[in-house]
């Protein structure tokens, strides 16, 4: 450790700051993101429900952010073709 | 022409309704005509820093909902006759908050003063959002503090998205007060400086309102404290503040304790 380190070491502001940059980056950018995952959500699922039946309760949703890139898992259960005929 | 001010901050107990008290007098001092609202519906505070808990009849609700008309609700202050105060219920709920109506008493406080000031609730819900939502400008009441400075950034976030000059896309004018401030802890590096914390919310500083035991004398007497102790440190930060909501540009410095000439000798500069 350097003898800037013992110094430093004494206050506790700069810790703060830090942690509060690195924090707030990461806020600011969710907050932004989440709504433009939750667009992306709905707007997929209005797509596939204009050909087929979809039933909400069986749509999964999984959403997983990461620092570099986040991913939108979208999982729609699709009726079998046979069935989505007799019921048309 | 008038202005509507809104104090803010998100987290609570950093100082809001102490400053939008001080703020209220030191602009009514100035000759204006100001008032202050409590939109803390349910845990109203404003009447009791103010000293007129004794004499609210009717409220900002009774107004809204129209029980009573404006002029029945106002509480004109008996140490100076431009200041007034429109309090909040301290029975109701919030939901008795309209939009509609709080828009109509809005138009009617910006006819007949120079200030409307909002003291807002803390947090972010519905009391929150219709205290800033008709705001021309703000104040960010923030503490030196880590949860402090992350709330007031969420309320920035907020006042540029969900007031009604946001949404017409005009830019909503904030500014920065850091309250209860203590210079020493910040030169040993306690305390976040004031430059850090001006750089991560990047807005303009309003003033620096050092810690002082004269704030809690003031409220304990029902005193704003820039009538009770006008010459104290944090009164002629709270006085200067005032001057600069009235665009007077003004070097920010901490006041220090001490009275008279030698406090202006040595307040330190700071930003």
């Amino acid at each position: 450790m350097s003898i800037f380190g013992l110094f430093r070491r004494r206050s506790t502001a700069p810790v703060a700051r830090d942690r509060l940059q690195v924090l707030l980056s990461h806020e600011r950018a969710v907050i932004g993101k989440s709504d433009l995952i939750a667009t992306l959500q709905e707007e997929i699922l209005a797509v596939i429900a204009k050909h087929i039946k979809v039933d909400r309760d069986a749509v999964q949703i999984k959403l997983e952010r990461g620092d570099n890139f986040s991913t939108l898992e979208i999982d729609v259960e699709v009726p079998s073709l046979a069935k989505t005929n007799k019921a048309a | 022409m008038a202005k509507v001010l809104v104090v803010t901050s998100g987290k609570g107990g950093v100082g809001k309704t102490t400053s939008t008290a001080a703020l209220g007098a030191a602009l009514a001092q100035s000759g204006q005509n100001v008032v202050v609202v409590d939109f803390d519906v349910g845990l109203r505070n404003l009447d009791l820093v103010m000293g007129a808990e004794r004499r609210v009849v009717f409220d900002l609700i009774n107004v809204v909902q129209g029980d009573a008309k404006l002029n029945q609700a106002l509480i004109r202050d008996k140490r100076l006759e431009t200041l007034s105060l429109l309090p909040a219920s301290q029975t109701r709920d919030k939901d008795a908050l309209t939009e509609a109506g709080v828009e109509r008493v809005i138009g009617e406080l910006r006819e007949k003063f120079d200030w409307v000031i909002c003291d807002s609730p803390a947090g972010i819900e519905r009391g929150a959002l219709l205290a800033m939502r008709h705001a021309d400008l703000a104040v960010v009441v923030t503490n030196p503090e880590v949860s402090s400075v992350r709330d007031s950034d969420r309320i920035i976030g907020m006042l540029d998205s969900k007031t009604l000059k946001a949404e017409k896309g005009e830019r909503m004018e904030k500014h920065l007060l850091l309250t209860r401030f203590d210079t020493a802890r910040a030169a040993r590096g306690e305390m976040l400086k004031t430059e850090d914390i001006l750089e991560i919310l990047s807005i303009p500083l309003l003033g620096i309102i050092p810690e002082s035991e004269e704030v809690l004398k003031a409220s304990n007497l029902g005193m704003p404290v820039t009538l009770n102790a006008p010459t104290s440190a944090p009164s002629r930060a709270y006085f200067d503040a005032a001057r600069r909501l009235n665009g007077e540009d003004l070097e920010v410095v901490v006041p220090l304790e001490r009275k008279g000439f030698m406090s202006r000798l040595f307040g330190r500069r700071v930003a």
